[in-house]
């Protein structure tokens, strides 16, 4: 469902992303790995158009999105995104949270969109928190409420860029395994991970990218046990 | 040194209806103040150049003069040029708009800079449109934080409103002047007046406080 050919970010003469073709397809987990700087963040940018890719195409069910006349809104709507710290609208509750996007964007009428966030936030099991404000929330807390912001907007992708790098470490479960039952409904999702274990249980495919190339692609079996390339060896030698 | 409060009793309500006139004019100029200058702070905030470099103009014009000096260029050189004879009430109103919404939009782009920058992508991701994440999201949380600036910046206008007594306006610094030199003792009406400037300024500061507070709610 989305398409990503020869495609090349820069920012000033700093060349970020070389040459990038890959492809996700419906219902697929992809775990992007690499080391710091390499370009992972960016990559899941150029996706949902927050950064605007120099060069290449991205094609989203069949819909150039990196033509320059594209609704930028439009294709957001379909793809969410969950960041490392979370993001939330502090001076919303947890339920305004929810329920923003689907208002505003979506003109889903009030007691629907209610009624859809309530069965979100449950969900993510924090159904005590409805009208808490996100300051009185944990990291953990925070992070699932950002999970079903980003649902509430009915994507057909989700992006995660190291969802659980801001957390404490008791707290990374909790939202690990959100998204692993959000895994399981059969989401199309594409997580920038550090956590490998989760890469290997969840994903069904794996990107190595490094120094703004992709240099290693496949099943996460495989990538773990017996990596192709020199560059990913030594990578996951120094994590694992 | 003797005071002698007695003579201006008379003249009270006379002066009490100054506060009346100082804060109608006041709040209109604050209102005039807030709208441009949240205009003009959006303005700053865009990627138009010409946009940025008028409103930036604009601040630097008004900014960079004194007060007083463009009180009576509205006041006695619009009517010149224009043959239009302005009332003390607009001009005052549009000096001291014109000029509070240079300081405001200020104030206003600083906090609208200040709020994080994940808050807008979080928006921009969901595909709420520039206007709504403005309005929803962004002016919200600056606006909350820059309330202590701003109402410093509303106490001063509050303040130096006492300016447009001279061209006239029956504010309440004008009335005292009046009374004072009606009874030829110019202590007592200026103290009284003080004591009221006073008064309302410090209503203003309680008021501040008070939404201040109501806004905390989320912290
Ligand atoms: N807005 C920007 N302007 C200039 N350079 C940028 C910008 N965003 C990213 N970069 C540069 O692009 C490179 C890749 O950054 P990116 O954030 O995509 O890496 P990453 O793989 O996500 O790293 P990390 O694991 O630390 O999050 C870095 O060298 C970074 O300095
Ligand atoms: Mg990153």
């Amino acid at each position: 469902m989305i398409e990503v050919a020869n495609l090349v970010k820069s920012f000033g003469n700093n060349t970020v992303l070389e040459n990038i073709s890959t492809s996700f397809q419906q219902g697929e987990v992809v775990a992007i790995i690499g080391p710091s700087g390499s370009g992972k963040s960016t990559f899941l940018r150029c996706l949902n158009l927050l950064e605007q890719p120099s060069l290449g195409n991205i094609t989203v069910n069949e819909e150039e999105i990196t033509l320059k006349e594209v609704n930028k809104i439009k294709v957001r709507k379909q793809i969410g995104m969950v960041f490392q710290h979370f993001h939330l609208f502090p001076h919303m509750t947890v339920l305004e949270n929810v329920t923003y996007a689907p208002l505003k964007v979506r003109n889903v009428k009030k007691s629907e969109a209610q009624s859809l966030a309530k069965q979100l936030i449950d969900k993510v099991g924090l159904t005590d928190k409805l009208d808490t404000y996100p300051n009185q929330l944990s990291g953990g807390q925070k992070q699932r409420v950002a999970i079903a912001r980003a649902l509430a907007m009915d994507p057909e992708v989700m992006l995660f860029d190291e969802p659980t790098s801001a957390l404490d470490p008791e707290m990374v479960k909790e939202v690990l395994d959100v998204m692993k039952d959000l895994a399981q409904t059969g989401m199309t999702m594409i997580v920038v991970t550090h956590e490998m274990n989760f890469a290997k249980e969840v994903a069904d495919r794996i990107l190595f990218l490094d120094e703004g190339k992709l240099i290693e692609e496949g099943d996460p079996i495989l990538f773990f046990s017996n990596p192709k390339t020199q560059r990913a060896k030594q990578f996951l030698d120094k994590i694992l | 040194m003797n005071l002698d409060f007695s003579q201006i009793v008379p003249y009270i309500p006379f002066m009490l209806e100054g506060i009346w006139v100082t804060l109608k004019f006041v709040s209109v100029c604050i209102v005039v103040g807030f709208i441009l200058g949240t205009l003009l702070a959006l303005c700053k905030i865009t990627k138009i150049p010409l946009l940025k470099w008028l409103a930036d103009a604009y601040t630097s014009i008004f900014r960079g003069t004194p007060l007083i000096l463009q009180l009576m260029i509205i006041y006695f050189a619009v009517p010149q040029l224009t043959g239009y004879d302005i009332s003390a009430f607009l001009s005052a109103v549009l000096a001291f708009g014109l000029n509070s919404a240079a300081y405001v939009s200020e104030i206003i782009r600083a906090g609208i800079l200040a709020v994080d920058k994940g808050q807008t992508e979080a928006a921009q991701a969901l595909g709420v449109s520039y206007k709504q994440m403005m309005k929803d999201i962004i002016l919200p949380q600056a606006l909350k934080n820059i309330l202590p600036a701003l109402m410093n910046e509303f106490i001063t206008l509050t303040k130096e409103s006492a300016i447009v007594s001279v061209i006239g306006y029956l504010d309440l610094m004008r009335r005292a002047q009046i009374v004072g030199a009606d009874i030829y003792r110019n202590f007592e009406p200026l103290l009284f007046a003080g004591l009221i400037y006073w008064v309302m300024v410090y209503i203003l500061t309680m008021l501040g406080k008070v939404v201040e507070r109501r806004l905390r709610v989320s912290d």
